[in-house]
């Protein structure tokens, strides 16, 4: 199974490079662009078959390693 | 004073801190390999500033988990000290040796110049040769030093006096011009709870001989020798 891991900064932590994103759009003359956030994805490849144990154990490589909890929250979705 | 520096791919201050400690102690440090397990009979081990596999995922983050980290947190556990800096601090926060996190600097700037930090507190191994509220000069280089922690652990962090070094004005004033990354409350480094974990971003071990253009981070670890040698 496929699973894709997005891990994104928590609301109300700076995001400076969202920031830098959405000031770069309203200088290419994008208006009416509100708050950019950037993250990042996580592609993994699972042997497991079963979705509900494929997304339970991405959801704890999310917690261990892929995600930093104290600043970065994160999804899990199987394919 | 046994200290020890770890190495890991990617490490680039190594060789700044050896020559730190060997001023002040007059003994090389021992040169301790990522892959190493053994960390016992030491005083102090030393987390080093560099770009420890490349950060990728998140500075810090991959040497958290390398097999080293099982021998300096059993370090920790016997209560030795352990001295964090620039990536070495990334690295204490992803282990979860030390509260918080670094997040890119506010001005999404890579910053490399001198900065200057007060001492917060002056009864600990790392500041024994440093007065309360003695502001030093200190180098500074890093990409992602903004120090963030959750309203909560910063309350904690200050009312247990666990911050060891502010950003400040020459003159010692907290402002927000003199916090150029952008950390929570001018947080340039901190304790563990048994203030024996310290982790900052800036070099004080790039600024111990005159030859570097001055001694401002020589007490640091004058300190560390005074307090650590048996």
């Amino acid at each position: 199974m496929k699973a894709t891991v997005t891990v994104m900064l928590k609301t109300g932590v700076l995001d400076p490079q969202g920031k830098a994103i959405g000031q770069a759009l309203h200088g290419l003359g994008f208006a009416g662009v509100g708050e950019v956030r950037a993250g990042k994805v996580i592609e993994l490849e699972l042997a497991e078959t079963d979705p509900a144990k494929a997304k339970a154990s991405a959801e704890d490589m999310a917690r261990k390693l892929l995600a930093n909890t104290v600043i970065e929250g994160f999804k899990v979705e199987i394919a | 004073m046994k200290a020890a520096i770890v190495v890991f791919p990617g490490i680039n201050r190594e060789r700044d801190m050896a020559i730190a400690l060997e001023t002040c102690s007059g003994q090389k440090p021992r040169m301790v390999w990522h892959k190493e397990t053994d960390l016992s009979g030491l005083d102090l081990v030393v987390i080093p500033g560099g770009f420890s596999y490349g950060d990728y995922l998140r500075c810090g983050a991959m040497a958290a988990q390398s097999p080293v980290m099982g021998a300096i947190r059993a370090h920790a556990a016997r209560g030795g000290h352990i001295l964090g800096v620039c990536n070495g601090f990334q690295i204490l926060t992803e282990a979860g040796l030390l509260p918080g996190a670094l997040l890119r600097n506010a001005g999404l700037r890579f910053l490399s110049m001198d900065c200057h930090l007060r001492v917060e507190r002056a009864d600990t191994a790392f500041t024994g040769h440093y007065q309360t509220g003695a502001v030093f000069r200190s180098p500074m280089a890093h990409g992602d030093g903004n120090y963030f922690a959750d309203d909560g652990t910063l309350d904690r962090l200050e009312g247990e006096n666990r911050v060891a070094f502010r950003y400040v004005t020459p003159a010692g004033e907290t402002t927000a011009a003199a916090n150029r990354n952008g950390s929570a409350r001018n947080i340039a480094g901190i304790y563990s709870e048994n203030l024996r974990v310290l982790g900052l971003m800036p070099h004080p071990e790039d600024l111990v001989d005159p030859l570097m253009g001055g001694t401002d981070g020589k007490p640091l670890f004058d300190g560390l020798v005074a307090a650590l040698a048996a």
